[in-house]
């Protein structure tokens, strides 16, 4: 073999390595724009195969932060929404960007913080008293800082505790801008406090000296909607798939499906769908 | 150091176990990034060796755009080609984004000034080399490109590497582009990010490793060919 | 035997600067088909330059270089030149002639037997099938002028062809340069060797600092250069050129 052959023979190899056999394969499927949170928690997972044996419909998650997945469905990138932030929820639809908003569940944030507790939140379940103590004794806190459904949750929270948002910052106070999952990565190496949902907390497997301070506050109640993408505003949307999911996520079988999904034998998300759409 | 032992011991579960969606992972990124690589190559290998050979206005200008493109953040890149691809966006009719090929396209805008670069510096100083003998011969342009690029193969070689290197190890383009979707867009890296932020630290660590031995295993592959056939040659 | 030939090639007050400095100053002359000539010199007298204005590899500052119109062949493809240092592609020996010869766009069946007979002559034919790059520098000189010799030159420059090879190569590489001049070929050559200079010219150039100064047929020039520097050059006395005038002279006459 001559070594020019060998060249050739090379390339030849890798473009077949490189032959995308399975890359497009036509199959039917949504795309659901969500969160990581949600994901992370591992409730996809377990619904999404269910959902796809009785419909032959896969869904695509792509989880990104909610003020991001709204973005996504926004551009009219995914067909269907599922986030956690009623009001930027109430507003996509009211711009008329989603079709209409239905309720499918919730679960709770809780405030994790290091075992120690310097601030000494951990007396009561009222959590705006317990920021108030973090911010008073200056101990760390992780957060977020991404715009995403937690992040807004929690930047409420601490407007309800009487601080300015923009003066939170410094030495005690630090902003991740990243998933939940590495804002729990960051706040256990650095034994901050942070607000997490319960879901993300419960899959979370880098706890080291975290642990659950404060909840049951009817103020951490985190509610998740579903949205079908308008397709007034974008034609190519899977309105029919699309409906078929949130119709089911919100039938006795969706909704079965989320409240039999436990973490470590708890569950992680409670259905609250008002209408439970008869199959 | 712990969790460092746990990690190996779950990279050696992971490929000794033939974990299948392991596999199915490792071999979207090895199609995904060889496949940008292999496209970046037809555009970048002549596009250099044009900059290296020829003289025109706003050549140092283009020099030095593609040397700072070799450090492009792929966050940045992701942005770009979301943007271009997005239904909202130029090429949003095509519904390519959240697909394997949308991340070809991005890792493609990434490898492609990198690979264009080195071999402007490469062909650059073979011209100097060549370019009495080979225009003596009377080849023109077009001729003395395809010569110098063959001849220099082996050290293009070094530039493609570079290339497959950055792709495959990139996680901010495809993870915008793609998605990160179970099964259609998951790729090495973006899996890995997905395991740092569920916590799981081992698993993240276990499948970098499998990365990181992917990686060279490839540099290796590429190494031994290279230099056989550079031995051969003189 | 050639129908339309390419030369004379016309020089007419050629000069070439780089930098505002003058390498090549005023050069007026004219090259004929048939002799070989010889261009000899010290360092820096602007041979190489002069070869490569000749070849058009350098464009001139100014003045003209010109060769003889022909009907329907193009001067640079009636051309050749071999480099002091050869410029082997990484392919094969015979790859290498067969590259140059496609450049020229001949037929297949003429190629493959335009590298026989080149390869046979120049004593390459048993490493037709080797990596070029791999045969030793007096080979891959000889490489060099076969690839040259193949494409069938009107005229052939040749800058410095054996500066770097043992008498034996040299004595090889000579024959060839023989040999294509018999196939009708004006050669130029530069060189070092005036002994090459003395057995491969039947003119000789004299350069020196970018003028010409003494244009004279070979056993004319070695016996009794007219200028009074191509003397002292070819006595080998020029080493010390650079001394200014008054010294040369006295120089000079010390060796008288």
């Amino acid at each position: 073999m001559t070594p020019n052959s060998i060249f050739v023979v090379t390339l030849c190899i890798l473009l077949c390595l490189a032959t995308p056999a399975k890359l497009e394969a036509g199959e039917r499927f949504i795309t659901l724009a969500s969160t990581t949170s949600t994901q992370n928690s591992g409730l996809y997972d377990h619904i999404l195969p269910q959902f796809t044996k009785l419909s032959g419909i896969q869904v695509r998650v792509v989880a990104v932060g909610t003020g991001q997945a709204i973005k996504l469905a926004r551009n009219g990138d995914t067909d269907v929404l599922l986030v956690h932030h009623k009001p930027s929820e109430e507003k996509f639809v009211a711009d008329g960007y989603g079709v209409e908003r239905l309720d499918v569940m919730y679960n709770d944030f809780v405030l994790v913080g290091p075992k120690s507790d310097p601030a000494n939140t951990g007396s009561g379940s009222d959590v705006v008293a317990g920021f108030k103590m973090i911010a008073n004794s200056n101990a760390p806190f992780a957060s977020r800082g991404d715009n995403s459904g937690t992040h807004k949750r929690e930047r409420s929270l601490w407007q309800a505790a009487g601080f300015k948002l923009n003066s939170l910052s410094g030495s005690w106070y630090r902003e991740t801008g990243s998933s939940m999952g590495a804002t729990l990565n960051i706040a256990s190496a650095m034994r901050a406090y942070a607000l997490t949902d319960r879901g993300t907390w419960l899959k979370f497997a880098n706890k080291g000296e975290l642990m659950v301070l404060i909840e049951g506050d009817e103020r951490l109640r985190n509610p998740y909607g579903v949205i079908i993408v308008n397709p007034i505003k974008h034609p190519h949307v899977k309105i029919k798939d699309g409906q078929f999911f949130a119709d089911w996520l919100v039938s006795k079988a969706g909704q079965k499906a989320i409240a039999e999904y436990r973490v470590e034998g708890k569950p992680a998300f409670f259905p609250n769908a008002a209408t439970q759409v008869e199959e | 150091m712990n969790e460092f032992s746990k990690a190996v011991a779950v990279a050696f579960q992971l490929v000794l176990g033939l974990d299948h969606q392991l596999i199915e992972i490792v071999s979207l990124s090895l199609q995904i990034s060889v496949l940008a690589v292999i496209i970046a190559a037809f555009i970048g290998l002549p596009l250099g060796a044009a900059i290296a050979l020829f003289r025109f206005p706003g050549r140092m200008a283009i020099v030095v755009f593609f040397n700072a493109f070799m450090g492009l953040p792929p966050v940045v890149v992701g942005l770009i080609t979301y943007l271009l691809l997005s239904r909202s966006g130029t090429l949003g009719t095509l519904g390519l984004l959240f697909t394997p090929t949308a991340m070809i396209i991005a890792q493609v805008i990434l490898v492609t000034p990198i690979i264009a670069a080195l071999t402007r510096q490469l062909i650059e100083d073979l011209w100097i080399e060549y370019e009495d003998q080979l225009r003596s011969l009377g080849a023109g342009p077009g001729r003395a490109i395809t010569a110098l690029l063959w001849d220099g193969r082996f050290s293009l070689t070094t530039a493609i590497l570079a290339g497959f290197g950055r792709a495959s190890a990139e996680v901010g383009a495809v993870m915008i582009v793609g998605g990160n979707i179970d099964h259609v867009t998951r790729v090495m890296t973006t899996a890995i990010a997905l395991e740092v932020s569920k916590g799981d630290l081992a698993l993240a660590l276990g499948l970098g490793i499998v990365l990181l031995t992917l990686s060279v295993s490839v540099n290796g592959a590429a190494f031994l060919i290279n230099e056989t056939a550079r031995r051969r040659q003189s | 035997m050639v129908s339309t030939s390419i030369l004379p090639l016309q020089l007419d007050n050629v000069s070439f600067e780089v930098r505002g400095v003058r390498l090549i100053k005023d050069m007026s002359l004219s090259f004929p088909a048939g002799p070989r000539t010889a261009i000899i010199g010290p360092n820096g007298a602007g041979k190489s330059l002069f070869l490569r204005l000749c070849h058009g590899l350098l464009k001139p500052t100014s003045g003209v270089i010109s060769w003889a119109t022909t009907e329907d062949l193009n001067p640079s493809d009636a051309q050749a030149m071999v480099f002091q240092r050869p410029v082997m592609l990484r392919r094969s020996v015979a790859a290498n002639i067969d590259y140059a010869l496609k450049l020229r766009r001949i037929e297949r069946s003429e190629r493959i037997h335009r590298i026989d007979q080149v390869l046979g002559r120049a004593g390459l034919h048993r490493l037709k099938s080797q990596p070029a790059r791999t045969l030793s520098f007096g080979e891959q000189q000889k490489l060099a002028l076969a690839r040259a010799w193949a494409l069938k030159p009107q005229i052939l420059f040749l800058d410095e062809p054996t500066a770097s090879l043992d008498p034996a190569a040299t004595h090889a590489v000579e024959e060839i340069i023989d040999a294509i001049h018999a196939e009708g070929a004006h050669i130029i050559l530069t060189t070092h060797d005036l002994g090459q200079a003395r057995r491969l010219s039947d003119e000789v150039i004299f350069l020196h600092r970018g003028r010409m100064l003494e244009r004279t047929p070979s056993p004319e020039f070695f016996t009794q250069p007219r200028n009074d520097l191509a003397q002292a050059f070819v006595r080998g006395e020029l080493l010390w050129w650079n001394l200014g005038k008054d010294n040369r002279k006295n120089k000079l006459k010390q060796s008288n």
